[in-house]
């Protein structure tokens, strides 16, 4: 990859440690992706939040890195551990919170906005057509390169901060123009969101860089969600495209049976403990949807439901929290089904869930049980 | 043919998987033990290994936990990958771990326990 003589200089340390670190980072993610150079990026979305998932040596690295790096660009922020407003009424313990306080204040510090949140595009306005961001959140890279007519690679938690922080990033791969060399034959009818998940996380696993998806009509924007984040659970790819591809890409179908080992790889138990809503987070109009389908309905086990906190606020000004709140959800911000404290394998032997990307960390990064069921099914036999 | 991603000189066995890995969902960042039962090496331990697999997938927030597998020195000594992702890339970079690419077939020519010495000054 060619530097210029400024960038040079950055790598070699002549404008401190955190520049020459940084790019570091740039250089190497530069080099796997064959890059011939750095190009200007608007938008930088950050993971690497929750202390569950960065840990000391995360918490300890991106303290002493606040110290002196600011952020170039608009910069926003994956979710945390918890919801800030409700930590209290949960049991997690001194050192979880103060060390998950040092990591939001050393995001705080570098001038990052406190988003909280995996969906950035539902909250943030995209810029426009064609511009390039870097996103690390892969359910959010996804989506951003696939519907929002944007342009990421599908970036590490490290890329994206070095992005944040020079306002670069390679210009390679998705970055260009891509063209996907495979096409998933999609062949289940009246595939629900979670049929979507399913078929997101298949075509992670056998697409490399972007893929074609046929045989699908109308896609609303819940299921949209769920197979961006499907996707970006399974594999490498960073973008899809509805059609049928190009004539010689390579077609691979998607039909009940693939959905089956999706879901047996998945699913673990018939029965959850309790109820998540929100791998990816909820946005206003699927909390909107849900006040509808509970309206005279109430849970007859915990719910617990995320969104980012700028959604709970207008769900609550709208009045969509009341019947949600009436049918006996919890309605929790800042934080998501993923690798949060607050489900744990002590409290809770399974999970029922219409995410496929909160069953995959579910099931192997916190431990438990999962019982995958789709939105409507969880509505119709959870509640009463 | 080859490509160097981040520099190093090291030795040691090699710890070889077929399956693509997510770090974040399927390597314990404290012990360096694949966790995820799906995985041809469940329960081994990556730590002190030349770590070879296709490459890395998944949630981007693997790349703190190969930082953290090198914080609390359970990291492999160096990767070997067919293709570099981001994360994998990003990660080895940040912790200084020899990342090195190889074709498919160097890569099926690499055996498990077998023992490999890494100078990438020499590719």
């Amino acid at each position: 990859m060619e530097l210029t003589r400024d960038e040079e200089a950055a790598l070699k340390g002549e404008y401190g440690e955190t520049f020459a670190l940084v790019y570091r980072i740039l250089v190497a993610t530069g080099e796997a992706t064959n890059s011939e150079k750095l190009i200007p990026i608007e938008w930088a979305h950050l993971s690497g939040v929750n202390y569950n998932t960065i840990g000391d040596a995360g918490e300890e690295f991106l303290s002493t890195l606040s110290k002196d790096a600011r952020v170039k660009v608009k910069t926003t922020l994956n979710p945390m551990g918890y919801d800030i407003d409700s930590v209290s009424r949960y049991d997690l313990d001194e050192n979880f919170i103060s060390k998950q306080e040092s990591i939001r204040k050393s995001y705080e510090r570098m001038g990052v906005t406190s988003s909280f949140s995996c969906i950035p595009y539902d909250i943030f306005d995209l810029p426009g057509k064609g511009t390039q961001v870097s996103f690390a959140e892969s359910n959010a890279a996804i989506y951003a390169n696939s519907v929002g007519g944007l342009k990421t690679n599908k970036e590490s938690a490290f890329s994206a901060l070095a992005s944040a922080i020079t306002g670069k990033s390679p210009y390679s791969s998705l970055r260009k123009d891509n063209t996907p060399n495979i096409t998933i034959q999609m062949k289940v009818e009246n595939p629900n969101e979670m049929m979507y998940g399913m078929l997101g996380y298949f075509a992670g696993k056998v697409g490399e860089t972007s893929v074609a998806i046929s045989g699908v009509k109308e896609v609303d924007h819940r299921s949209c969600k769920s197979l961006c984040g499907g996707m970006g659970t399974s594999g490498t790819c960073g973008k899809f495209v509805f059609g049928e591809g190009e004539k010689d890409s390579e077609k691979i179908d998607f039909d009940k049976k693939e959905a089956q080992t999706v879901f047996d790889e998945l699913n673990t138990t018939e029965k959850g403990d309790i109820v998540t809503l929100g791998s990816p987070q909820l946005g206003l109009d699927e909390l909107h949807d849900l006040s509808l389908m509970l309206k005279g309905k109430s849970f007859t086990k915990r719910c617990m439901i995320f969104c980012p906190r700028s959604v709970q606020e207008q769900a609550r000004k709208i009045g969509y929290t009341n019947e949600i709140e009436r049918a006996g959800c919890d309605i929790l911000s800042d934080c998501c089904t993923c690798l949060t404290p607050l489900i744990n394998k002590n409290s809770v032997d399974g999970v029922t869930t219409n995410s496929i990307k909160g069953a995959y960390y579910l099931k192997n990064s916190t431990g438990v049980d999962v019982n995958l069921k789709s939105l409507s099914d969880i509505v119709k036999e959870e509640t009463r | 043919m080859s490509k160097v991603i981040v520099k190093g000189k090291t030795q040691g066995k090699i710890l070889k998987s077929n399956n693509p890995i997510n770090f974040l969902g399927a390597v314990d960042k404290k012990s360096g033990v694949i966790k995820d039962n799906t995985y041809d090496i469940y329960n081994k331990s990556i730590k002190g290994t030349i770590f070879v697999f296709p490459h890395g997938i998944g949630s981007s927030v693997g790349a703190y936990t190969i930082y953290s597998l090198k914080s609390n020195n359970s990291a492999p000594l160096a990767m070997i990958c067919t293709k570099a992702d981001l994360t994998v890339a990003s990660g080895c970079a940040l912790a200084n771990i020899p990342l090195i690419i190889v074709d498919q077939k160097e890569f099926d020519s690499l055996e498990n326990d077998s023992e490999i010495t890494i100078d990438t000054d020499e590719y």
